[in-house]
C-alpha cells in the first residue's frame, strides 16, 4: 500500500511539474501575477510530493519488503541498518529518485526563500526547473520506475553490492548529486535570463548562492569517493582518471570557473553572456556525466546497445536541455551587453585567466574522455585506442601548475585596474618563503624526482599567497596589532571563504606532490613474526585470523609498527568475504598521519601458507582530502556571507558597507 | 567503478553483471574495484632496476579485459600474463620502446594507455594547447581594447569642426 502511495505520488509530481513548466512562463510572457504566483506553489507542492515517494521507498528499504524488485536485488535483511538506508539511492531507479529530491528541494527553496528576486524572473526560473523535474520525473517512470513489484517476493534479498557498504561511499552519492542537481539552478536562472534578455548584478546575487552550494557539495562528494578508493582498492590509489571519476570532474572544473566568473557580473557588470555560457555547460556536463554512467557508452559502445532505453532516453534530454539552451543563448546573448572597463592586470583579468584555465582543463578532460569513443565511431570499431592515466597526467598537470602561479597574484589584484609591481610588493614574500619553503622540505625528504621540490614550492605559494594577502588587507605590521585583530574580525564572510578555498587548494596541490614523489611500497610474501623494514619504520607481521562481521567474514591480518625499536602503532588489514553477494572486498590498514600514512594492504594466501603482504608510505596523503574538505568549507563560508542570506531585510545596507570594506 | 577484474563473473563480456554494478554505483567518482593490487611476489624481478622499468612500463599499458584500468593495477589473469611478458622481455635485454613495440605488435595500439601522437590523434594532443592559445588571444584582445578604452578615457581633443563650433558659440555668447 505504502509502495503504490510512493508511485502514485510520483505520477501526481510528474503532474505538478508539466503544469510548473508551462503556465508560469505563460504568466510571465503576458505579464500576469496569478500564473506567476503559481510556481511557488508547484514548486514546493512538487517537492513535497517528490519527498513522499523517497520515503516510501526508504520505508520498503528499512522494513526488507522484497515485494519491490529493487529492493529484493540491492537489499538483505542482514545488512546493518546504514545500508538499508544507503541502499536507497545504491541502486540506479533510487539514485535516480533522489536525485529528483534534490531537484525539487532546491526548486521548493528557490519558491519559499527567494522573496526578494523579481516575479518575472522567479516564474521563469521555477518554470525551467519544472522542466528538468519533467523530463527527470518522465525517465524514471517511463524506464526506471523504483516502485516495481515481483510477481513472487524471494525470501530475502540478494544484498548491496559490499563495495557499497562502506561509509565513504553511503555518502558519497548525496553529496555528489547535491552538486549535480544544484547547478541546475545557475542553468534555470540562466536560460530565465536569456529568455528575458537581461543579467545584471541581481542576477549574479541569486545565482551565486546556488554555485556556491552545488560546488562544495560536488568537492565533498568527489573528495568522499577519491578517499574511499584510497583505502578501499588497497593499493592506495586516489584518482585513476576513470571515466566515471571524469564524469564528476568536469562539472567541478566548470563549477569553479562559474564561481569565479558570477562574482564578476555581480561586482563589475560584465563578463554576462560567458558567465551565462558557463552556467549552460556546467549543468550539461552534468547530464552528460549520468549518461556516461547510467548508458554504459565509455565502457564499449556495444555495452550501451545492451540497455539502450535509458540511454537514448538521457541522451534526448541532453539534446534538448543543451540544443535548446545554445540555440537561445546564440540568439539572445548578443542583447547582453557590458560596459564595464578593467585594464590586463586587474582581479577582473585574473577571474578571466581563471575561467580560462578551468574551462581548458574541463576540455581536456573532455576530449580525453571521449576521444576513445569518437576514433572507435568513426572508424566503425576498426580502430580503438585507449586514453588513461598517463595522457592525462600529461595534459592536466600543466594547466594545474599555471592555476596555481596565478592564483595567489590575481587575489592580490585590486578591481578595475591593478599594478602587477605594486601587487607582487605586497606578496613578495610568499614567494621568497615558498621557494625557501620547498627548497627546505624536499631536502629534508631527499631522492624523489628533480621536479619535487618545485612542485612543493608551488603549493607552498598558493598558502602563503592567501597568507600574505590577509596580512595586506588587515594592514598587518602597518597598523598596531589591535588594530589588524579588529580588520581581521571585520573581513566579510566572502573574503574568508576566497582565502580558506584557496588554502585548501594548495593544501590539496601540496599532498598531491608530495604522494606523487615520495611514495613508497614493498610488496612481498610473508610469515607471522616476519618484521618488513619500510623507511624510518620496521612492520611487523603478527598473523591472520578469521573473524565474523554482521554480514561478512573476514580474514584480519594484524601488524605492529615499530619505529628505532619502539612500537607506535597497530594496524589490522581485512580481506572480507560476502557470502550472499559471494563477493570479495579488502580494507587496507592504514596508521594515517597528517606526515605520512603506513598503509598496509593483505594480499592473498600462498600455497605454502605465507600471505602477500604490500606496504606502502604515502606521504601527506591526507592533505588531498582535506584540502578539499578545507576548499568545501570555503564555499560554505562564502555562502554564509550576509549578501546571500536570502531575504535578509538589510540587504542593501549590508550590500554597501561590504563594498566599503573591501 | 572499474570493473572488478579479479572475478571471472565480472568480466568485460559479461554486461549484464556489469550494468547492475554500474547501476547499483550512484555516478561515483572513484568506483574502481581491484581488491589488492596487482603485482604478485612471485612476479618481481630480482634486479630491482628492471623491476622499476616493468613497474613503470605496466603503468602504461592496458589490461585489456578491465575498464581503463593498468596491467600494473589490476587482478585479472590476462593482466598478470601481460606483467609477465613485460618482465621476460627486459630480462631478455629488450629496451624500454621494444618492449612496447613487442606488446603493441601483439595486442594492438589498443594497450597504450598513452596513445602515440599520430594525425588521427593530434586532436587529442593538439585539443587543449589551441584552446589555450585561442583562449589567451581571445583574452588579451579583450583586455588590451579596455585598455585603450581605459587611457582613452581621458576627453580626446577637438576635431577642428568642433573647436569651429565652439568658437561661434563662444562668440554668440560673448
Amino acid at each position: 500500500m505504502i509502495n503504490e502511495l510512493g508511485h502514485f505520488a510520483l505520477v501526481l509530481a510528474f503532474a505538478v511539474s508539466i503544469a510548473q513548466s508551462i503556465i508560469p512562463m505563460w504568466g510571465a510572457y503576458k505579464g500576469q501575477a496569478e500564473p506567476m504566483r503559481f510556481a511557488q506553489s508547484a514548486a514546493i507542492t512538487a517537492f513535497l510530493l517528490v519527498g513522499l515517494s523517497f520515503a516510501a521507498l526508504t520505508h520498503a528499504f528499512i522494513n526488507s519488503d522484497f515485494s519491490l524488485r529493487i529492493v529484493a536485488a540491492n537489499s538483505h535483511s542482514l545488512k546493518p541498518f546504514l545500508y538499508k538506508i544507503s541502499g536507497v539511492w545504491g541502486n540506479h531507479e533510487g539514485s535516480m529518485l533522489l536525485w529528483v529530491l534534490i531537484l525539487t528541494l532546491f526548486g521548493g527553496l528557490v519558491a519559499a526563500l527567494g522573496k526578494n528576486i523579481p516575479p518575472e524572473l522567479k516564474a521563469r526560473t521555477l518554470s525551467v526547473q519544472g522542466m528538468i523535474g519533467v523530463a527527470f520525473l518522465a525517465f524514471i517512470l517511463f524506464t526506471s520506475n523504483p516502485f516495481d513489484r515481483l510477481p513472487i517476493a524471494p525470501e530475502d534479498g540478494s544484498g548491496l553490492n559490499p563495495l557499497l557498504q562502506d561509509p565513504g561511499l553511503a555518502f558519497h552519492p548525496p553529496f555528489l548529486y547535491v552538486g549535480y542537481v544544484g547547478l541546475s539552478m545557475p542553468f534555470s536562472f540562466a536560460v530565465a535570463a536569456l529568455i528575458e534578455g537581461r543579467v545584471d548584478a541581481g542576477w549574479a546575487r541569486w545565482v551565486r548562492p546556488w554555485v556556491l552550494l552545488a560546488w562544495a557539495g560536488l568537492t565533498i562528494g568527489i573528495a568522499l569517493g577519491s578517499y574511499w578508493a584510497y583505502y578501499e582498492l588497497g593499493w592506495g590509489g586516489w584518482w585513476f582518471w576513470d571515466p566515471v571519476e571524469n564524469a564528476s570532474f568536469m562539472p567541478w572544473l566548470i563549477a569553479t570557473a562559474l564561481l569565479h566568473s558570477v562574482i564578476v557580473v555581480e561586482k563589475r557588470g560584465t563578463l554576462q553572456s560567458w558567465t551565462v555560457l558557463l552556467a549552460i555547460i556546467a549543468f550539461s556536463l552534468s547530464i552528460l556525466g549520468t549518461f556516461i554512467v547510467r548508458s554504459g557508452i565509455i565502457t564499449s559502445v556495444h555495452a550501451f546497445a545492451t540497455d539502450p532505453e535509458r540511454g537514448v532516453f538521457i541522451l534526448g534530454m541532453l539534446g534538448i536541455a543543451v540544443g535548446g539552451s545554445l540555440i537561445l543563448y546564440t540568439w539572445r546573448a548578443p542583447q547582453l551587453r557590458s560596459d564595464a572597463v578593467f585594464a590586463t592586470m586587474s582581479r577582473e583579468s585574473a577571474l578571466v585567466l581563471n575561467n580560462l584555465l578551468m574551462s581548458v582543463a574541463a576540455a581536456v578532460v573532455f576530449i580525453g574522455t571521449l576521444y576513445p569513443l569518437a576514433v572507435e565511431l568513426v572508424t566503425g570499431g576498426e580502430s580503438k585506442i585507449s586514453v588513461g592515466a598517463p595522457f592525462f597526467d600529461l595534459a592536466f598537470a600543466p594547466l594545474m601548475v599555471l592555476v596555481l602561479i596565478v592564483m595567489p597574484i590575481g587575489a592580490a589584484l585590486p578591481w578595475k585596474r591593478g599594478d602587477l609591481p605594486k601587487a607582487m610588493t605586497r606578496i613578495w614574500p610568499a614567494v621568497l618563503l615558498a621557494f625557501c619553503g620547498g627548497m627546505v622540505f624536499a631536502s629534508l625528504r631527499w631522492g624523489g624526482p628533480i621536479l619535487a621540490p618545485f612542485a612543493i614550492a608551488l603549493s607552498f605559494w598558493a598558502i602563503f599567497g592567501v597568507l600574505a594577502d590577509l596580512g595586506e588587507r588587515v594592514k598587518l605590521g602597518k597598523a598596531p596589532l589591535r588594530e589588524s585583530l579588529r580588520r581581521l574580525a571585520n573581513l566579510p564572510r566572502s573574503v574568508w571563504g576566497q582565502a580558506v578555498a584557496h588554502t585548501g587548494f594548495g593544501m590539496t596541490a601540496f599532498g598531491v606532490a608530495a604522494i606523487t614523489a615520495w611514495a613508497s611500497e614493498d610488496i612481498r610474501t610473508a610469515r607471522a613474526g616476519d618484521v618488513i623494514p619500510m623507511a624510518s619504520y620496521e612492520i611487523v607481521f603478527e598473523g591472520v585470523t578469521r573473524e565474523q562481521g554482521p554480514n561478512f567474514e573476514a580474514d584480519i591480518g594484524r601488524f605492529t609498527i615499530m619505529e628505532d625499536g619502539e612500537v607506535v602503532g597497530e594496524i589490522a588489514s581485512e580481506k572480507r568475504f560476502y557470502p550472499v553477494q559471494r563477493d570479495r572486498t579488502t580494507e587496507a590498514g592504514i596508521r594515517a598521519s597528517l606526515v605520512e600514512d603506513v598503509y598496509v594492504s593483505l594480499g592473498d594466501k600462498q600455497d605454502d601458507g605465507s600471505w602477500a603482504v604490500r606496504s606502502y608510505i604515502k606521504p601527506y596523503a591526507n592533505w588531498i582530502w582535506l584540502g578539499a574538505l578545507v576548499m568545501a568549507l570555503g564555499g560554505l563560508l562564502s555562502l554564509s556571507d550576509r549578501r546571500h542570506r536570502v531575504g535578509a531585510p538589510t540587504r542593501a545596507k549590508a550590500k554597501a558597507k561590504v563594498v566599503a570594506a573591501e | 567503478m572499474r570493473e572488478n577484474c579479479s572475478y571471472p563473473g565480472r568480466r568485460y563480456g559479461s554486461f549484464l553483471r556489469i550494468s547492475r554494478v554500474m547501476a547499483s554505483l550512484a555516478m561515483t567518482a572513484a568506483l574502481l574495484a581491484t581488491p589488492a593490487a596487482a603485482v604478485q611476489p612471485d612476479e618481481i624481478l630480482e634486479d630491482p632496476i628492471l623491476e622499476e622499468r616493468a613497474r613503470e612500463l605496466s603503468k602504461g599499458l592496458r589490461c585489456v579485459v578491465c575498464r581503463n584500468q593498468s596491467i600494473d593495477d589490476s587482478d585479472a589473469e590476462l593482466a598478470k600474463d601481460l606483467r609477465v611478458v613485460v618482465r621476460e622481455r627486459l630480462v631478455a635485454g629488450d629496451s624500454n620502446s621494444e618492449v612496447l613495440d613487442f606488446v603493441v605488435d601483439r595486442y594492438g595500439e589498443y594497450v597504450l594507455l598513452k596513445p602515440p601522437f599520430t594525425a588521427g590523434n593530434a586532436l587529442l594532443y593538439l585539443g587543449g594547447p589551441l584552446l589555450l592559445i585561442l583562449g589567451g588571444l581571445a583574452f588579451w584582445r579583450m583586455t588590451r581594447q579596455r585598455d585603450l578604452v581605459v587611457t582613452d578615457s581621458a576627453p580626446s581633443p577637438l576635431s577642428e569642426e568642433e573647436q569651429r563650433r565652439l568658437a561661434r558659440l563662444l562668440d554668440r555668447d560673448g
